[in-house]
């Protein structure tokens, strides 16, 4: 089943396509849409994130590498939260 | 042993992480860019929540929209990659050094239109330089210069400037994968090399795609 998958294509063209739709909704809700900065900073960093993961999942192919693979992927991003959280709460 | 079978033999998982090792390594590598870039970018939440100040609005001084048209090159060159990729593993070599060079080729111009940019912006005295900063601004001319404040232009450069320069090694690395290309090197079972510097180069436009929304969008 895994070699199949490996075999089967995953919908690159359609990634593309919403990277780019996510982009340009980026750049118009940043300089044109007069959101409040917290959410403004929210919207834009969930939307960054997403894209991201969709890189990460369908171009660098994790979605189709065993799970011990995808635990190495995530373990850096905790101490990440843990680096700004702890040095933030100082202001 | 024929050579086939040795080189299918490389690429068979290894027990552990059931990958194989040089696939594996790009992995660990990459992690650890991600430490790296997470140092940068904590680095920088951390800043501007301490000194808001020193920063402007977004398009004020940055170019936002040549810089979402640079954003848009990165990630057709992630697409044009996984089609080299994808051209391989079913054995086509001509397809493989065709979106190869193109990968090349948008992966330049991302850096000649980043050094543009910077050009531009050190032209108007937003320089790295902490003392040697002063305010510009692009929004509005008839208010004058925008605030701001030093810590604005050396994060930026900071940030902006690593990730250039891992764009750059990319490019040359490639480079490299597509002359071994030109050589026969890559074949339906001998793909590992056209993978790992897929990893790397889908890593860059990832980390561009945190960093664009970071420091030109918020």
């Amino acid at each position: 089943m895994e070699e199949q998958e490996e075999h089967a294509h995953p919908p690159y063209i359609l990634i593309w396509i919403v990277l780019l739709v996510l982009t340009l909704a980026e750049v118009g809700m940043s300089l044109y849409m007069n959101v409040p900065k917290f959410w403004l900073g929210l919207g834009l960093i969930l939307m960054a994130v997403w894209k991201a993961v969709l890189v990460a999942m369908y171009y660098m192919h994790l979605r189709y590498e065993p799970a011990r693979l995808w635990i190495l992927a995530i373990s850096p991003l905790p101490l990440a939260f843990i680096l700004v959280l702890a040095v933030i709460s100082e202001f | 042993m024929s050579d086939a079978a040795v080189t299918t033999m490389d690429r068979k998982p290894m027990p552990g992480m059931m990958v194989y090792n040089k696939k594996l390594g790009m992995w660990v590598f990459l992690l650890s860019e991600v430490m790296f870039f997470t140092s940068l970018i904590g680095t920088y939440v951390i800043l501007r929540f301490a000194h808001p100040d020193h920063w402007t609005d977004p398009g004020v001084v940055l170019n936002v929209p040549l810089t979402a048209v640079n954003t848009f090159l990165l990630i057709c060159s992630s697409v044009t990659m996984v089609k080299a990729f994808a051209s391989i593993q079913q054995g086509n070599q001509k397809g493989l050094q065709m979106w190869l060079l193109a990968t090349i080729l948008i992966g330049a111009t991302f850096v000649g239109v980043q050094a543009i940019e910077y050009n531009a912006l050190l032209g108007e005295g937003f320089g790295p330089v902490l003392d040697l900063y002063h305010a510009v601004g692009r929004g509005n001319p008839h208010e004058g210069p925008s605030l701001g404040g030093p810590l604005y232009g050396a994060t930026f450069y900071a940030m902006t400037g690593f990730h250039g320069a891992h764009v750059t090694i990319g490019v040359f690395c490639l480079i490299f994968v597509y002359i071994r290309s030109l050589q026969g090197a890559y074949t339906q079972d001998s793909l590992e090399g056209v993978e790992v510097i897929g990893l790397y180069w889908h890593f860059v436009d990832l980390v561009w795609i945190l960093l664009f929304t970071i420091v030109y969008l918020i």
